[in-house]
Parts: structure tokens; C-alpha cells; sequence
């Protein structure tokens, strides 16, 4: 019952601040961005057409396409997948990296946030590694497994430990001293003041850290499938190059570009659900 | 150094009635400084409170009375000298002690309702589920936040956040509540609100309550004893006042006296003379 009121509340509050904002959601939400999109699109369009044989123009590259985007899912034989599976795949590696990597960097960061000795050992080892590209890590993981597929994880679990390591840490380390007090006085043991005062305090850091470290494990991936070869979205981009076939680069930067916006998009829907509180609050 | 009078009582003049249920004695606190000194905060400090005694603490700020509520509350420790309750020693905080702070202290993550049932679970372990829950809505109605039980802390105004602490205080049931600045952070209105909810509160259900406070009109309105501190560094008690207005008290009427003129007076000269001792 309360919550029904609660909602229709909500609708209608939210019906009336439509009302009003209507003229300028319409145009700070779909005008302008469509300008901002017609204005590249005319100028590759002009590009195009200066210098024909360079690229394609947008109408050529979306004819040329069209196979693609209207079956993302086909499968053609061995290797000769649909750019849905292509995506698929990229992700795939992407979230197991991203995962593993969390699962390390938010414990590490912990205790480097809790600890001073653990922050002076671990400290100088992350300030050498964070600098170095990723891809840096690449040969030495061929060199251990041998195998495209877990290589690539591999080196997306290193890029994603950095940022979630440090953005953890520093959560941790700069708890507000009101809410260590009040644990203080409630005689927490250091378990409970973990799980209960210092973890969701500092949710709103590892989160941060979480979605720096999953794109940038999204730059990571393309470049790292160019090297490695294989199925994904990475390899696509570098083969229809090698095929000259521009118009297929075109539209893969477009899905890459897109499925990276989603990708933090829905972590930060993650974020408000387990954090209970909207992002800008912290 | 003023004279006491029947009024005024001095402050190492041990208290008559029963022995101090708090009792602090010869209390120093000091840092020591890069140049290998110490600096001293607190210098000798004596004070006793009573079990159901409500003791307001003036002194202009830096004059280290918060560090005297931490140092109650367990959250700091002594140089030297002894804090003791029914007997025991102080030496870390603990919910027979229990804080209310000047910036409220509450989880954002957690409702109004989870702030206080935090609580509730932390101290009564062995309380059971529905007793914990009766105890909850209690201390919501209380401090009539029932209505806003749900809500999160950002959704509420300073004085309401600052009600859940007190309802989050007082559902554990502690022996002695400590308020630094409770009221500061608050708009003149809700304070004066909240300081009578508060006090009808404490009249009804009285306990050995310590409060840290620059407000003399809030001292006097609220306090049975008003200790004023010297200026830091090295502060100490200057003087206890006693406040002779009996409970339950009426804002306007204690207003109206030739004892609250003198008392409030009193207090602000002694204020304003440590006041102009620094320029």
C-alpha cells in the first residue's frame, strides 16, 4: 500500500517535471547529440569524397555492412562468424579477465588500505607496473600458456588490477573517522567493522576503480586480439584491414564504441543497486 | 578567579551526595611535538557526574573539551590521570557509553530504520528478533521518525539526521550518553526544537549525560552542573556552576528569573575573559 503511493507519487512528480523540462530534454537529449552525429557523419562524407580512394562514404560503408547488421548471428563455417559472435567472444575474455582481476585487486587494495606495511611493500610494485601497457605483458603470458585465448585473459586480468587496486585502497584508507568511531563505540570486532562499516563505505571507490579497470580492459581487448589473431571483434577490425575492406573498420569501431558505453552503463546500474545510493552521492 | 557563592560551587569541592558514578581524576592529556616537547591538551582535569546528573561542558574551541568526551568515550586515552565508572577504569570505548556525534555519525548506506537496528544488533546480541524490532520502533516513535523510517540519511533534514542518533543512542540502552556539540550543526530553530525533545526525553528516563557545548543559553536550559573550561593549551576546569532550576524544566519560565540573568552572565564573563586574555 505504501509503496504503491510511494510510486504514483514518484509518476507523478515525474510526470510534472517532464512537463516542464519537455522543450529542453528534447533538445539537450536528441537534438544536439544529433547534430553532434550529423556533424562527423558530413564530415566524412566530405572526406570521403575529396579522396574517394581512401574510404568509403557513409552510404557506401552502411550498403556494404548491411550483411552484417541484419544478420549479426550467422554462421558461415569455421571462422566465418557473424560480428554478434565476434562481440560475444571479445566479451567473454573481457568479463573472465575483468573478474579474476577483481577478484584479486579488491582484497590486495583492502589490505593495502587497511595495512601500512602491506601499503609500503605493494606500494613501489604497483607505481612500476601501473605505467607499463599492458600489452607489454603479452609475450611473457604467450610464453607461460602458450594459447591465444588465455593469454588474452591473462593480460586483461593485469590491465584490470591497477586502477581497481588503487581506487580500493584509497576508499578504504580514507573511511570517514565519524563511522570508525561509531564502530568503535559499538565494540565492532575487526570482522564486522570490515564487512559492515569499511566495505560499504568504501563501495563507492572500489566501483570507480571497477569501471576505469573494465574499460579500460575494453581498449585492451582489440588490441590485444590484433596480436593474437583468432575470434573477436579485435581480430575483425585488423582482417577486413588486411582484406582493405575499410567500410567493415568502420562499423566495427562504431559496435566497439557502443558495447563499451554499455559496458559501463551497466556496471553503473550494478553500482546504484548495491550501493543503495545514486552515483552522485559520493 | 571569582569568588563562589552559594550558587557557584567550586570545582574541587567533592561532590556531597552518593560517590561519582563518573569520576575523573587528575586527568593530563598531551602530544608530544616534532621537537621532541609534548603539548598539553588537557592539564589536570577533576570531575564527578552523577548517575542521573545531565553535565554541560563550555570553553571556547580548542580548549580541548572534545578531547575530554573522547577521552570518556574510550576513543582517546589519558596521558596520565584516571577515568573511572562505577569503579572501572576507562581504557576503550564501549556502548555503556555511547557517543552522540556532532556530525551525526550515521551510515549513508543504511535507512534510518538499518542505522539504528545496527546498533541494536551490534550490543544486544542475545536480544531476539522481534525483540529487536519492538525496540527499533520504539525509538522511532520516540524521536518521531516513524514517518521516515525508510528514508536514507541523505533524504533528511540535519535535525531529523541528528534524532536518529539519538534514537540510535539511546536503543542500546547505554549507561551514559555523550554529546559532542550535538545541537551545533543545526539551524537556530530545530535546535531549540530538538534541545526540548531532548530533555523531556532525558527527564523522562534520566542517565548520567555529559555534553559538549559553546551555547551557555543551552547549558543553563538543559544542565544541572555547567563546567566551564580555561583556554587551551593546558586547559583545565575553571569553574562548575550549579543550575538551580528543578525538572521538568520550561524554557520561558527559567527565562523569566533573576537566577538565570546572573547564572548566564556569569558564565559569559567568565567566557569573555579568557576571551580578551588571548588578543
Amino acid at each position: 500500500m505504501a509503496i504503491n503511493l510511494n510510486l504514483s507519487a514518484i509518476a507523478i512528480a515525474g510526470q510534472a517535471a517532464w512537463r516542464r523540462a519537455k522543450p529542453i530534454v528534447l533538445r539537450d537529449v536528441v537534438l544536439l547529440p544529433a547534430l553532434g552525429f550529423l556533424g562527423i557523419i558530413i564530415l566524412w562524407w566530405v572526406v570521403a569524397l575529396l579522396n574517394h580512394e581512401l574510404m568509403p562514404t557513409p552510404a557506401e560503408a552502411f550498403v556494404a555492412n548491411l550483411d552484417y547488421i541484419l544478420n549479426p548471428f550467422y554462421q558461415r563455417g569455421p571462422g566465418n562468424l557473424g560480428i554478434g559472435w565476434l562481440l560475444l567472444a571479445s566479451l567473454k575474455r573481457v568479463l573472465w579477465g575483468f573478474l579474476l582481476g577483481a577478484v584479486v585487486a579488491i582484497p590486495l587494495g583492502f589490505l593495502i588500505g587497511m595495512s601500512k606495511p602491506a601499503m609500503l611493500a605493494l606500494n613501489p610494485l604497483i607505481q612500476i607496473f601501473k605505467p607499463v601497457s599492458p600489452l607489454a605483458w603479452l609475450p611473457i603470458a604467450l610464453a607461460i600458456f602458450n594459447l591465444a585465448d588465455p593469454s588474452a585473459i591473462f593480460v586483461i586480468f593485469i590491465t584490470s588490477l591497477w586502477p581497481t587496486i588503487i581506487n580500493t585502497a584509497l576508499g578504504v584508507s580514507s573511511v570517514s573517522k565519524d563511522y570508525l568511531d561509531v564502530a568503535r563505540v559499538l565494540e565492532m570486532n575487526r570482522w564486522r567493522r570490515i564487512t559492515k562499516i569499511i566495505l560499504p563505505a568504501s563501495l563507492p571507490y572500489i566501483f570507480t576503480g571497477l569501471r576505469i579497470s573494465l574499460g579500460i580492459a575494453w581498449l585492451v581487448i582489440v588490441a590485444v586480439e590484433m596480436l593474437t589473431g583468432g575470434i573477436g571483434i579485435g581480430f575483425f577490425v585488423w582482417d577486413e584491414w588486411s582484406r582493405l575492406n575499410l567500410s567493415s573498420v568502420f562499423l566495427a569501431v562504431l559496435v566497439i564504441g557502443v558495447t563499451g558505453l554499455l559496458l559501463d552503463f551497466a556496471l553503473g546500474k550494478i553500482q546504484e543497486l548495491v550501493t543503495h545510493r545514486p552515483r552522485t552521492a559520493n | 578567579m571569582v569568588k563562589s557563592n552559594s550558587v557557584y560551587n567550586n570545582a574541587y569541592e567533592p561532590s556531597l551526595s552518593k560517590p561519582g558514578f563518573l569520576e575523573i581524576s587528575n586527568l593530563v592529556k598531551s602530544y608530544p611535538t616534532p621537537d621532541s616537547g609534548e603539548f598539553v591538551v588537557l592539564n589536570g582535569v577533576d570531575l564527578t557526574v552523577g548517575e542521573d546528573e545531565f553535565i554541560s561542558v563550555i570553553g571556547h574551541s580548542g580548549c580541548g573539551k572534545s578531547t575530554l568526551l573522547k577521552i570518556v568515550a574510550g576513543l582517546e586515552r589519558a596521558t596520565s590521570g584516571t577515568v573511572r565508572m562505577e569503579g572501572r577504569e576507562i581504557r576503550k570505548p564501549g556502548s555503556d557509553r555511547m557517543m552522540i556525534f556532532q556530525h551525526y555519525g550515521l551510515l549513508p548506506w543504511l535507512t534510518v530504520r538499518e542505522n539504528i537496528r545496527l546498533a541494536v544488533d551490534e550490543i544486544l546480541k542475545d536480544a531476539k528478533r522481534s525483540e529487536k524490532i519492538s525496540i527499533v520502533n520504539e525509538h522511532l516513535a520516540m524521536v518521531n521518525l516513524t514517518a521516515a523510517a525508510d528514508k536514507y540519511p541523505d533524504e533528511i533534514s540535519g535535525g531529523m539526521k541528528q534524532r536518529v542518533g539519538i534514537a540510535r543512542a539511546l536503543a542500546i540502552r547505554p549507561k551514559m550518553l555523550l554529546m559532542d556539540e550535538p545541537f551545533g550543526a543545526l539551524d537556530a530553530l530545530t535546535k531549540s526544537k530538538l534541545q526540548k525533545q531532548v530533555l523531556d526525553i532525558w527527564e523522562s528516563r534520566k542517565q548520567a549525560v555529559m555534553m559538549i557545548t559553546h551555547d551557555v543559553d543551552e547549558a543553563i536550559y538543559m544542565s544541572d552542573r555547567i563546567v566551564l573550561m580555561t583556554n587551551g593549551p593546558a586547559a583545565t576546569i575553571g569553574e562548575v556552576l550549579e543550575v538551580p532550576f528543578p525538572h521538568p524544566r520550561n524554557r520561558q519560565e527559567i527565562r523569566e528569573t533573576k537566577e538565570y540573568f546572573e547564572l548566564r552572565n556569569h558564565a559569559l564573563n567568565f567566557l569573555d575573559r579568557y576571551f580578551t586574555q588571548d588578543e
